[in-house]
């Protein structure tokens, strides 16, 4: 009888490799969730369209070669709702999360820009102070905003003000940062607690009367990334954890360098804030976004410099090393429980979190 | 995490899991049901298949409120929502379940506004903010969610809204487990009671399977302890040749039940002689409905709706899913043409569900993963 389950499972690994089809015939709300659905259109129609080497890794950002320069080049859209939060707004939101793709492919982030959508009748002052909060950012993050658009549409046609920022940045030193650079043997580091900016929103919203003392962690990890890169070359890979949270991101690993991942749930820092109210809500922390966390794989000897260096840095004094990558069963990752069982951790599906980000 | 962690102490499991291992008799299989979709999850989000001895096996019941639904009931429903003054509001659950023409998240790409809520009572809210549109509760769930929706009822009659009905739903859970009992199809050694629906109902309504049927049955929390403990109560019967209705969830189920919650429910809504449960056909006084006292908030009554049946899709086995005949793996389309991400059956729906929680947390060879979690 196992061996007829097997042959069920075998088959089922099968099928999900196969290339993804997008059966919907309309744009639904699963599609932007950052999990299953949004990898299925993203490869089925953007991939498909635009298909080129430089965006073919699919990683945070593109990395380019000009001249004898190495650059990274990414984009991000901010839908958040509501625009502003505990520990933040639309607009530092709108500059750490671009900050933060082109760190973690390894480049410092030099220029951004920015797009505003504005809908009839929104505040001035409101956005004065989405306009400051992103300065503030940008400023921190030791970057500068260098350009930009704005564009109103008519009353009812957005919801109050959409914001679209793109970075550039440059490459330094030749590491090949990648999810595909991830072996065997390497360790996945977490910078921090996870959870907090998508609970907070959650809770920002006002629509489940619970009451937490929670605040966003949107935070630039350029200066964090940097000291990480400075104390190891055994860095293989970095991705923040942003829609679909950690889960999404130890999935992309397991898929595209075809290695298993096997997670410690005791060893996943969260807030107890964060459990609580994920537990009343029945959603899993591994799936909510986070604004101002990365995930890192790094190779298995070199662990105890990179969780030094992440500790060492006042956004990663909780890091932990939370799992590792075996070569079994690959593309699964594997979750011990607390419990002392074992489970799968697989890509979201469905939207339990519209427009967090 | 304090009134959580003690739930989920790996120790209390081992030394549990060892009992239980004791209590077996060489050569005999033990089979038990665990009635409540919530347990399901609960079983495979924590891997507690892991502490089980090979010779007892879990089978998973019919009690997951949205993998009852039948495909007629969610186009019914997107029938009202399509009028254009219609919001219709429902639990999240809901939203992916598949209607013969797409589930509630096609249906707004294609104009209605169906909105997700946490609460009945948001519909009210939302009712009162919008008077100039109607807005429609889909009311699902067993007797656990059924008091919050005679409560809302009691309110907009006390408000007097006239823009509020409800699309009800509510199922009961006692008629789905005869309908398991009576079918010849399954042979099973115990039932795990369910936890939520046992608040309300209390534990009386259970005593005809171990009274008629001879089945022990203990009725038990929602952690992974809660389970093992109720596994090993139901060993602990067997084994002494007992079969009665014991409680381990003491801590919330009162064995009376919520008498206050019973009453709220008759005031509001009565039994219909008959209702479609999704895989297990047609079962008599099975379902509630808006009772006529209340009928001015009953969307059967102030709308018109088709009421039309639609076969499963004939690839579909949620129905002996549901009543444990197969184990989810042993479905034809699972895993293949039936995913989460593109549901054929609602058993792949519902996190609650027995397809997505195997599909999403136990779908991995236990054996291989052993050798290389332990070695």
């Amino acid at each position: 009888m196992i061996d007829r389950e097997q042959q069920v499972l075998d088959r089922i690994e099968r099928a999900r490799r196969r290339p993804a089809k997008v059966r919907e015939e309309r744009i639904t709300l699963s599609h932007g969730s950052g999990g299953k659905a949004t990898h299925t259109l993203i490869e089925a129609v953007f991939l498909d369209a635009f298909g080129n080497p430089a965006l073919a890794p699919l990683e945070d950002a593109a990395r380019l070669r000009i001249g004898d320069a190495r650059l990274a080049l990414t984009t991000d859209s901010y839908v958040v709702s509501p625009l502003f939060f505990p520990g933040g707004d639309i607009g530092d939101l709108a500059v750490n999360g671009t900050v933060n793709d082109l760190a973690v492919s390894g480049a410092t982030p030099l220029y951004l820009t920015c797009g505003f959508i504005l809908e009839e009748g929104f505040p001035i002052a409101d956005l004065t102070r989405i306009a400051a909060s992103m300065r503030a950012a940008a400023d921190r993050a030791g970057v500068m905003i260098v350009t930009g658009d704005t564009k109103v549409v008519q009353r009812g046609k957005a919801d109050g003000c959409y914001v679209n920022t793109a970075g550039v940045g440059v490459v330094e030193g030749s590491a090949e940062l990648g999810v595909a650079a991830v072996q065997p043997g390497d360790a996945i580091l977490v910078s921090g607690p996870i959870g907090e900016h998508g609970v907070t929103i959650m809770l920002a919203r006002g629509e489940l009367d619970i009451e937490a003392d929670l605040v966003s962690d949107t935070a630039p990890l350029n200066g964090l990334v940097a000291e990480l890169l400075a104390s190891t070359s055994g860095v293989h890979a970095m991705r923040d954890a942003t829609r679909g949270g950690v889960a999404t991101i130890l999935n992309e690993i397991a898929t595209d360098a075809q290695v298993s991942v096997i997670v410690d749930e005791h060893a996943i820092p969260v807030k107890a804030e964060v459990r609580g109210a994920s537990e009343l809500l029945g959603i899993d922390p591994l799936y909510v976004a986070c604004e101002g966390r990365l995930v890192a794989a790094v190779a298995g000897d070199q662990v105890d410099a990179a969780l030094a260096a992440m500790r060492a840095h006042p956004l990663g004094t909780q890091a932990a090393v939370i799992g590792r990558v075996e070569a079994d069963q690959p593309g699964m990752v594997l979750l011990n429980t607390a419990f002392g069982g074992t489970r799968i951790v697989d890509m979201l599906v469905g939207d339990p979190l519209p427009r967090i980000c | 995490m304090r009134f959580v962690d003690e739930f989920r102490d790996a120790d209390k499991a081992r030394a549990l899991a060892s009992k239980i291992a004791g209590l077996c008799e060489p050569g005999r299989r033990y089979k038990f049901m665990e009635v409540c979709g919530g347990h399901t999850h609960t079983i495979y989000k924590h891997g507690l298949e892991d502490y089980l001895p090979e010779q007892v096996q879990l089978v998973h019941g019919p009690g997951c409120p949205v993998c009852v639904i039948p495909m007629g009931r969610v186009d019914d429903a997107i029938h009202i929502a399509r009028r254009p003054e219609v919001i219709m509001t429902s639990f999240g659950d809901m939203m992916r379940v598949p209607g013969s023409g797409g589930n509630f998240f096609d249906s707004n790409a294609e104009g209605t506004t169906i909105r997700m809520v946490y609460s009945p009572l948001d519909s009210l809210k939302l009712a009162r903010q919008n008077p100039d549109k109607q807005v429609v509760f889909m009311a699902i769930g067993f007797e656990t969610t059924a008091p919050s929706t005679a409560m809302t009822l009691l309110r907009a009659a006390a408000e007097g809204l006239d823009n509020f009905s409800v699309f009800c739903n509510h199922v009961t859970i006692i008629p789905a487990i005869k309908a398991i009992l009576d079918s010849p199809d399954l042979r099973l050694d115990g039932f795990i009671g369910p936890g939520h629906v046992s608040t309300v109902i209390g534990c009386r309504p259970y005593e005809f399977i171990a009274g008629s049927y001879g089945k022990p049955v203990v009725v038990a929390g929602f952690e992974p302890l809660d389970i093992l403990q109720s596994i090993y109560m139901l060993m602990v019967q067997l084994h002494e040749g007992r079969s009665e209705v014991e409680n381990q969830y003491s801590r919330v189920v009162p064995w009376q039940g919520n008498p206050v919650a019973l009453k709220v429910i008759n005031q509001t809504m009565q039994l219909r002689p008959y209702f479609e449960w999704r895989g297990l056909g047609f079962i008599s006084h099975s379902a509630l409905r808006v009772r006529d006292d209340y009928a001015s908030f009953d969307a059967e009554a102030r709308f018109e709706v088709p009421g039309v049946r639609v076969a499963d899709p004939k690839a579909c086995q949620c129905g002996e899913v549901l009543k444990g005949v197969l184990k989810p793996w042993e479905c034809k389309v699972f895993g293949t043409a039936c995913t989460p991400e593109t549901p054929i059956g609602t058993c792949m729906v519902s996190p609650e569900g027995a397809c997505a929680a195997y599909y999403n947390f136990g779908r991995f060879s236990r054996k291989r993963v052993q050798e290389v979690t332990i070695g």
